[in-house]
């Protein structure tokens, strides 16, 4: 009898994603007289939640893995659903246009949830793919408001039949006790914190509890460490914790406070993303995450990470970035209501109809006319080249770059960020959709600019939030 | 093709048209009633003389009861049209249609909108359809704008005199509806201020844009050789051709915005029908549907006024102002008079009803040989439209 091979279990492809636009937070202080501090935080578009950017990385981990490898299950954890009741990963299955028999579950309204999936989907035995996202802010002036940051990660997680295992996970532990660090009752907009030496006492030895227990589990001593990432929703107690691990200075990561922010629920994921998009072959990874207990999870990347190339790199997105004046993002984040344009608030959207379109409407799957070819945008029955009917194939178009064909700018109608910046876009697979665009100002667009579709969230109504896609200019 | 026209078989004998404007002290049945009152008067007819009614409006009431209420008819056949801003056109159709046929005798076609009770800026849309939310959003001025830098680059017009051509068109509309006591806006503006307007969508500014208003009109038909018995003067239909555009143009990336296709075929038939072969040469003059300075523009060259990518070369040597070859829009279009939906197409159809007989005040009346009017609308936006084209003549043959 053959000897049996220990299962390999760890991560086959990962996916970061950071919203474009940054608040620089010296404009808090500069505008109130107190408050933000140096460098800047990403902030999500007001065409953004915790769905639409768990699409977002969800879309560059799976575009990251082999051609066809398929996650069976979908999970999604977020401090800050869109819905309450409402499962939001269903509408991340639908944009990923995943099977009908795939799962699509949330696991979790705490920041905790993010770390405490994945460990969950790495114990297990089908591939899963576990998405984390995060909305993080507070009064203005908080420091949770400075500190915080938008963000989403993504990570197909598996044991190596479909897809190569590109990080493998080699020990992992936890340690949890309940006590009260910080705090939001559903209806509340903001959190509460206890004093933080209160946490940091409760903190430093649950994290040194689990270190010890998964650097036992994986025989490694914290001096093979590679590169740590420590992270959570305490800063006193991660900088204490972070100097007593033995682990040496140069290997630990950027934790992104200076530019992006701490993404809450989906921070940890973030950095462990952008560490393996850069990692090679041999690399020791740990990721301490103390939120409400410790979890620590450590991996080794394997050979196959040689040949892995992530589809947009988080360190390109940081890169990447547009300026988002502090009034707009107090709009924004409505904690101040602007003059609207005088037009009707949109009606809600029917579910009828949406349930009945919602290849086009989630996946933005057109329809190809088997006879000429011609691409139909929103997809049709009938052919406009021929008149063929019922003679279409489906045509997946939310990854196929475009380009501008013409463009305006509307200053009267309806949005909740006026003027709307809309272009008409061909495809270049042939196909054209007049479309709106998103994280671009009117004054920087031209005809011939290439620009990619994205999921976002056009307006709610009624409490039923309206998912479409718009298109926007393609960077790094 | 079995599209055979009916020219020369209807002829209009009478009209109404109110002032348009900011009615706020009148409702869309008080504008019923002052159309079909001038409109009856106008053709000498009692409304009980009128056997079948076609109404046109958009956002306005719906069913033949929205009219056979103010009205009080009597146990009349009414329909109730819409066909976007070519409604008031369509309704002409239904009722032009119904004479020719020999069904009845006497119809009228009336058109009415009431869009300043909305109490929103611009035109907002009619009807509550259910959407799954993907639909576009975008206001009319902004689709139009699309057309601004496509026809300027297509053709090598720089922005400056995109500027000054679209400026021309304006101020000419403007020009014209200063002489005009039924329209909304009755002061000449000058290219200066409309080149400096607050900007509204793309390059298009205020100026640029038509306004809506509040407004109805109405015309009373009769078979042609029944005209006699109501006037001397008689207008008579030589043509009336309608296109539904399939909505391709937004879906196709062939389609460069620089032309409107549903309109040039709509062109096509009438001409056809009215047998008209050279336009440039034949038209007396001509209402069209200048929703967006742009449009007009545009237009010209699908009604065959000027070649492709040449009309804004005509437009600035004065071919279409009020006394050059083809005045256009000589009432002062939707410009002057803002955009009642319903209303519209029947608005320019009374503009051609008072030039071609010589009946318009001496300060707009048009001097010309020739007697053909042509009136046209749109509804929609570029890429997808609908498109009316009517060709009238005070002379049989």
């Amino acid at each position: 009898m053959a000897p049996t091979i220990p299962a390999v279990r760890g991560i086959i492809s990962a996916g970061g994603y950071v919203p474009y636009r940054r608040l620089d937070r010296s404009e808090i202080a500069a505008f109130f007289g107190s408050g933000g501090g140096r460098g800047t935080r990403s902030v999500a578009a007001y065409d953004e939640d915790t769905t639409t950017m768990g699409v977002e990385a969800a879309r560059f981990a799976l575009r990251s893995a082999a051609a066809g490898t398929e996650p069976g299950s979908l999970w999604f954890a977020t401090a800050n659903p869109a819905y309450l009741e409402k499962t939001n990963a269903t509408a991340i299955h639908a944009a990923l246009r995943l099977d009908q028999s795939s799962p699509a579950i949330d696991t979790g309204g705490a920041v905790r949830s993010g770390v405490g999936s994945l460990r969950a989907a790495l114990d297990g035995r089908e591939p899963v793919l576990v998405v984390s996202a995060d909305v993080r802010g507070g009064l203005p002036t908080s420091a949770d408001e400075a500190a915080g940051g938008d963000g989403a990660s993504a990570f197909l997680v598996g044991d190596g039949d479909a897809a190569p295992v590109i990080a493998e996970l080699v020990g992992s532990a936890s340690a949890t006790e309940e006590f009260v660090d910080r705090w939001r009752t559903p209806g509340d907009a903001n959190v509460k914190q206890w004093e933080e030496r209160f946490g940091e006492t409760k903190y430093v030895p649950l994290g040194e509890q689990a270190w010890n227990a998964a650097l036992k589990a994986a025989e490694l001593t914290p001096e093979q460490i590679d590169r740590l990432i420590v992270t959570g929703t305490h800063a006193r107690a991660i900088r204490s914790l972070t100097r007593r691990l033995g682990v040496a200075q140069e290997a630990v990561v950027d934790d992104l406070a200076a530019t992006v922010g701490n993404a809450g629920t989906a921070h940890a994921g973030l950095l462990l993303a952008a560490v393996i998009e850069a990692a090679e072959p041999a690399q020791v990874i740990a990721v301490v995450s103390l939120v409400d207990g410790a979890d620590v999870l450590v991996f080794r990347a394997t050979d196959a990470v040689a040949s892995y190339t992530a589809a947009r790199p988080v360190a390109a997105q940081v890169a990447n970035s547009g300026a988002l004046p502090y009034g707009r993002f107090l709009s924004w984040r409505r904690v101040v209501t602007v003059d609207p344009p005088r037009r009707p608030e949109p009606d809600r959207i029917s579910a009828a109809v949406a349930g009945r379109t919602r290849d086009w409407k989630y996946a933005f799957v057109g329809s190809r006319d088997q006879s000429t070819g011609a691409l139909h945008l929103p997809p049709a029955r009938v052919s406009r080249e021929g008149g063929a009917i019922d003679e279409m194939e489906r045509a997946p178009m939310s990854d196929v770059p475009g380009t501008i064909a013409t463009f305006t700018i509307d200053r009267i109608a309806y949005s909740p960020s006026p003027p709307i910046v809309f272009a008409v876009v061909d495809f270049d697979e042939g196909g054209r959709v007049p479309i709106e665009l998103t994280d671009v100002e009117a004054d920087e667009l031209a005809i011939g600019d290439r620009v990619e579709m994205t999921f976002r969230r056009l307006f709610t109504a009624d409490g039923i939030h309206n998912y479409f896609w718009k298109a926007r200019p393609i960077r790094g | 093709m079995g599209s055979h026209g009916i020219k020369d078989q209807v002829a209009i004998v009478g009209m109404g048209c109110t002032r348009f404007g900011e009615h706020w002290d009148k409702g869309a049945d008080d504008l019923l009633v002052d159309a079909s009152e001038e409109a009856f008067a106008s053709a000498g007819v009692a409304k009980d003389d009128v056997d079948a009614y076609w109404l046109g409006t958009a956002m306005s009431g719906m069913s033949g009861m929205a009219l056979a209420r103010p009205l009080q008819l009597q146990n009349k056949p009414v329909s109730r049209v819409e066909n976007f801003c070519a409604t008031g056109s369509e309704a002409l159709r239904g009722a032009a249609y119904a004479v020719a046929s020999g069904a009845y005798d006497t119809a009228m076609a009336i058109g009415v909108e009431k869009v300043k009770d909305s109490g929103y800026q611009g035109l907002v849309g009619a009807g509550k359809t259910p959407t799954d939310g993907t639909g576009r959003t975008l206001t009319a001025a902004a689709m139009f704008a699309m057309c601004v830098p496509a026809y300027a680059k297509r053709y090598g017009v720089d922005a400056e005199e995109m500027r000054e051509v679209l400026a021309h068109i304006s101020a000419k509309n403007h020009y014209n509806g200063a002489r005009n006591p039924r329209a909304q806006f009755r002061r000449e503006v000058s290219t200066e201020t409309i080149c400096a307007s607050p900007l509204m969508a793309g390059d298009l500014r205020v100026y640029d844009c038509s306004g809506v208003a509040d407004g109805s009109a109405a015309a009373v038909v009769v078979r042609a050789e029944d005209a006699h018995k109501y006037t001397d003067s008689p207008l008579y239909i030589k043509a009336l051709s309608f296109v539904a555009g399939n909505c391709s143009g937004n879906a196709d990336p062939d389609y460069d915005y620089t032309s409107f296709p549903e309109i040039e075929a709509a062109a096509a038939d009438a001409y056809a029908q009215a047998g008209v072969t050279e336009p440039r040469h034949e038209i007396a003059m001509a209402e069209v549907h200048d929703c967006f300075t742009p449009a007009e523009l545009l237009i010209m060259e699908d009604l065959g006024f000027a070649e492709r990518g040449t009309a804004w070369k005509e437009v600035l040597a004065g071919t279409f102002d009020l006394h050059g070859e083809i005045p256009v829009n000589p009432d002062g279009g939707l410009k002057s008079f803002g955009h009642p939906v319903g209303a519209s197409g029947l608005r320019m159809m009374f503009e051609a009803w008072l030039q071609l007989r010589h009946q318009a005040p001496e300060d707009r009346q048009i001097t010309t040989d020739r007697s053909i009017g042509l009136t046209h609308n749109l509804g929609g936006y570029p890429g997808e439209m609908v498109s009316f084209v009517g060709l009238v003549s005070p002379e049989l043959g």
